[in-house]
């Protein structure tokens, strides 16, 4: 998809605007199979509930109706506490609305706010994973980013202090976004320079972030009056701002991540140096007789990429943990990777993908309390989303699709060699 | 030992009087940072012991006792001997073996200089070595087998962590070597999953892997939660006790050190003999690495590329999945989740690191082993170099040999790239 995108974008009839180009691509047909791909995720990770459901395989050799009945009773169960805890219980919502509490009414509201707040890192690190994609060049290393990006900007905002929040707040998101930056420009110089592939670079540099990571908590980044690894919490003037009183946690991040989500796309599809930046990752050689400078557009996407992830980082420290540990992430970056290509590296499909896994995320911690269905069971879907939106032949086989004129099978095809 | 085409690369390779002269500076760095690191902050007359026996084992043997500076000398002068003789003259061929000698000799040189003025097990840490060395060996075969057919498999993690699971599920229920069975199939089942996606779906390999591995962190996570954690006697499979090899064992010092393991390292050793033999000198291997380096050439010679490429991933999980199974029936008893903890990575990158052989990469998995053995017992040994520095060792050490620094690796040709047969119309 990352190949063909220029023609179908640059050559035809062109979309103009933001929602435009997301539009064409939907009724073109090429957004139908992500839908398709995350109902039948969402069905099939149902099914998984319902037969690991303790009741389903016990009653399964007395009477299997029975049993099916307590499966889809299950999944049914599960479902309805993701809801809930995701976007909020609708007949609690109107309690409160109607009883005029406004702790009431926050609580209510919660869930949904939550959930958007879950999907800051994701949004930045899809938005990452996804600039790396349009310019050829796989960014497996978000994770490892996110963590030196945390890292930076927490340690600017607990050791500056004194500044009002108008400058704390862009020095501390500044750093984390250098600290990413820094990270994701090792493994583009490498690869521009000497070759060696970035998907390896990456990966070797997510365990050396992990380490060090490990390393400066429990060392120089570590609050001093405890020996747990974990950072000083850090100065008010860094926290992001919340908009609304507790529970609720939903801060300027989210706000950040839509701006950053239309800077990227301004950045691919209205300047210069995004076409040349997808004209490098759709087809190097044309771009290299076309007199681009290869080397400078993947060291800059990938920077650029990594300091994306950074800001994921920062957006957790600074918004909701205010402090760093190393459990911090629970693979913002990896999972960056699924709903970069669910959202088709298209800044909008990103944010809608982010959204959704933020959403899932979150309600699957109150399908644990309600349910007993192990959150991983999220992992399990995105593995299974992912599948079908790589290879979407199985997606058209099961829903009986006719194959696209133009072939968008290959998703971004290319070996070690680079 | 290779096809044509490597031969020549790699006479082109070792030929080159760059890579000769930056290999010469590595082994120079390398004997100035023994007398530097370790020779200068030695005082002198302090002794080393080396106890000899490991832990646990009958025979005794005495205790190696030497001066630490005289040795340190000794080994910074022969590796200065070696980098110089590197530089102007140049090992050919055998520059790698040398390049292992002299990292041997600096590693040596550092146990000497932890150990001076008290003692060590070298036995011990040697012993260790080799036990850490074997999940990170076995990984790194199943990424051989994978690329050396033309398929890049960076989900060697994902069935390492699936293996381990189902290896402790089956074998508490049904006894260990029904688990190792299940642990090996799991993992051929999951690369059978990322071959039918990568070379029948087209899809690109690595999204394709990185699927597996998101799916199987989800589903032994959800199932160590959902079930392990409650029902405690289906994660209690025991290990494997340790066998000897009648009379070897018996020799001192190496006896203990090599003949006295659990089967998962003779399984290494034995796959990685037979890996190394069935590659490099049988018709199976040429087949197979015909289609890792061109596809096309091979299929008009009438190898089946598809065929080939299935056998060779899902043998490759197949690996993977008795590298996994190693976690939990080799070595804990018991699967926890994520257990794996980037292992599998560790062993893609001693793929690399070993050049896309498996004798190199068993060198690789030593290396990076003992790495992971001395960050294991740094703060033992009294050594104030954080142990995150040395985990990190083999992944900077991967990405200096993949910049081409000490010679660029050669990776299958066509390692990566789906192969698309021609229509004849």
């Amino acid at each position: 998809m990352a190949k063909d995108t220029p023609e179908k974008v640059d050559a035809k009839e062109e979309p103009k605007n933001f929602f435009g180009i997301f539009m064409h691509e939907l009724t073109r047909g090429s957004l139908l199979i992500p839908i398709l791909a995350i109902i039948t995720g969402l069905i099939l990770g149902g099914f998984f509930v319902a037969i690991t459901t303790e009741e389903v395989y016990t009653t399964w050799s007395q009477s299997p109706l029975e049993a099916i009945g307590l499966g889809f009773e299950a999944a049914f169960k599960s479902y309805a506490a993701l809801f809930n805890g995701s976007i909020g219980n609708p007949g609690r919502i109107i309690n409160a609305l109607n009883g005029g509490d406004a702790q009431a009414i926050r609580s209510a509201f919660n869930p949904f706010l939550e959930s958007l707040t879950k999907s800051v890192p994701y949004i930045f690190g899809g938005l990452a994973v996804a600039l790396g994609f349009r310019a050829g060049l796989f960014n497996i290393g978000a994770e490892g980013q996110i963590f030196i990006g945390a890292m930076t900007s927490v340690y600017v905002g607990y050791a500056v202090t004194g500044l009002p929040a108008i400058i704390h707040i862009p020095l501390a998101l500044g750093a984390g976004f250098l600290g990413g930056a820094l990270w994701g420009f090792i493994p583009g110089w490498l690869k521009a320079k000497t070759g060696g592939h970035e998907v390896i670079n990456t990966i070797m540099m997510n365990y050396i972030a992990f380490r060090l990571t490990e390393y400066m908590l429990r060392g120089p980044l570590q609050r001093p009056e405890t020996t747990n690894p974990i950072s000083p919490f850090i100065q008010a003037s860094a926290e992001l701002p919340r908009f609304f009183g507790p529970p609720i946690r939903f801060h300027l991040g989210f706000i950040l991540a839509i701006i950053a989500a239309y800077a990227v796309y301004w950045l691919l599809f209205k300047t210069r140096w995004g076409f040349d930046l997808r004209t490098v990752g759709a087809n190097p050689n044309a771009a290299r007789y076309a007199g681009m400078n290869i080397t400078l557009v993947t060291v800059a996407a990938m920077s650029l990429s990594g300091g994306l992830a950074g800001l994921a980082g920062a957006n957790e420290v600074l918004g909701v943990n205010h402090t760093l540990a190393p459990a911090f992430s629970s693979g913002f970056g990896f999972d960056s990777i699924a709903l970069a290509l669910i959202g088709k590296s298209h800044p909008v499909g990103v944010v809608l993908a982010a959204i959704l896994f933020g959403t899932l995320r979150n309600g699957a911690i109150q399908m644990q309390i309600a349910a007993q269905v192990p959150i991983d069971i999220i992992s399990v879907m995105q593995a299974l989303i992912l599948a079908f939106i790589a290879a979407p032949a199985i997606i058209r086989s099961i829903y009986r699709l006719r194959a696209p004129e133009q072939e968008d099978e290959g998703v971004f095809v290319r070996g070690w060699g680079g | 030992m290779a096809t044509t085409t490597t031969t020549l690369q790699s006479a082109a390779e070792y030929g080159s009087d760059r890579r000769r002269r930056v290999m010469g500076i590595v082994f120079l760095a390398l004997a100035a940072g023994i007398w530097l690191l370790f020779a200068r902050t030695t005082a002198p007359g302090m002794e080393t012991t080396f106890n000899l026996n490991p832990g646990g084992s009958q025979s005794s043997f005495p205790d190696w006792v030497f001066d630490t500076l005289t040795l340190l000398n000794v080994l910074a002068g022969f590796a200065a001997v070696l980098g110089a003789y590197q530089l102007f003259r140049g090992f050919g061929k055998r520059t790698n073996l040398i390049l292992g000698l002299v990292a041997g000799l600096f590693l040596f040189g550092f146990l000497s200089w932890v150990a001076s003025g008290t003692s060590l097990n070298l036995a011990g840490l040697l012993r260790a070595t080799l036990i850490r060395a074997v999940p990170i060996t076995l990984g790194a075969l199943s990424g051989v087998l994978c690329e050396r057919a033309g398929v890049v498999n960076i989900a060697i993690e994902g069935m390492m962590l699936m293996a381990a699971m189902v290896a402790a599920i089956f074998g508490s229920v049904a006894g260990l070597g029904v688990g190792l069975v299940a642990g090996v199939l799991s993992g051929g089942l999951l690369a059978w999953i990322h071959a039918l996606l990568s070379i029948k779906y087209k899809t690109d390999q690595i999204v394709s892997g990185t699927v597996i591995n998101i799916f199987a962190v989800g589903i032994t996570s959800f199932i160590a939660a959902k079930f392990l954690a409650s029902y405690r006697h289906l994660n209690n499979p025991g290990i494997y006790p340790d066998i000897s090899i009648p009379g070897l064992v018996d020799i001192p010092f190496i006896g203990p050190i090599f003949f006295q393991h659990n089967i998962f390292f003779f399984g290494m050793v034995i796959f990685l003999a037979l890996l190394h033999f069935g590659l490099f000198y049988t018709r199976w291997g040429l087949r197979l690495r015909s289609v890792g380096e061109h596809p096309k050439a091979a299929d008009t010679l009438g190898i089946n590329v598809f065929r080939t490429r299935y056998m060779a991933v899902i043998l490759g999980g197949m690996m993977a999945g008795f590298g996994g199974a190693y976690f939990t029936l080799g070595s804990v008893g018991r699967f926890d989740e994520v257990m794996t903890a980037g292992r599998g990575f560790i062993g893609l990158a001693a793929m690399i690191f070993g050049n896309w052989k498996p004798v190199g990469s068993f060198g690789a998995g030593l290396l990076f082993g003992f790495a992971d053995m001395l960050a294991a017992r740094l703060a033992i040994l009294g050594v104030r170099i954080p142990s995150e520095f040395l985990l990190m060792a083999p992944y900077i050490a991967t990405m200096i040999i993949l910049a081409g620094v000490v010679g660029r690796g050669q990776m299958p040709a066509a390692d990566g790239q789906p192969y698309e047969k021609e229509d004849s119309h």
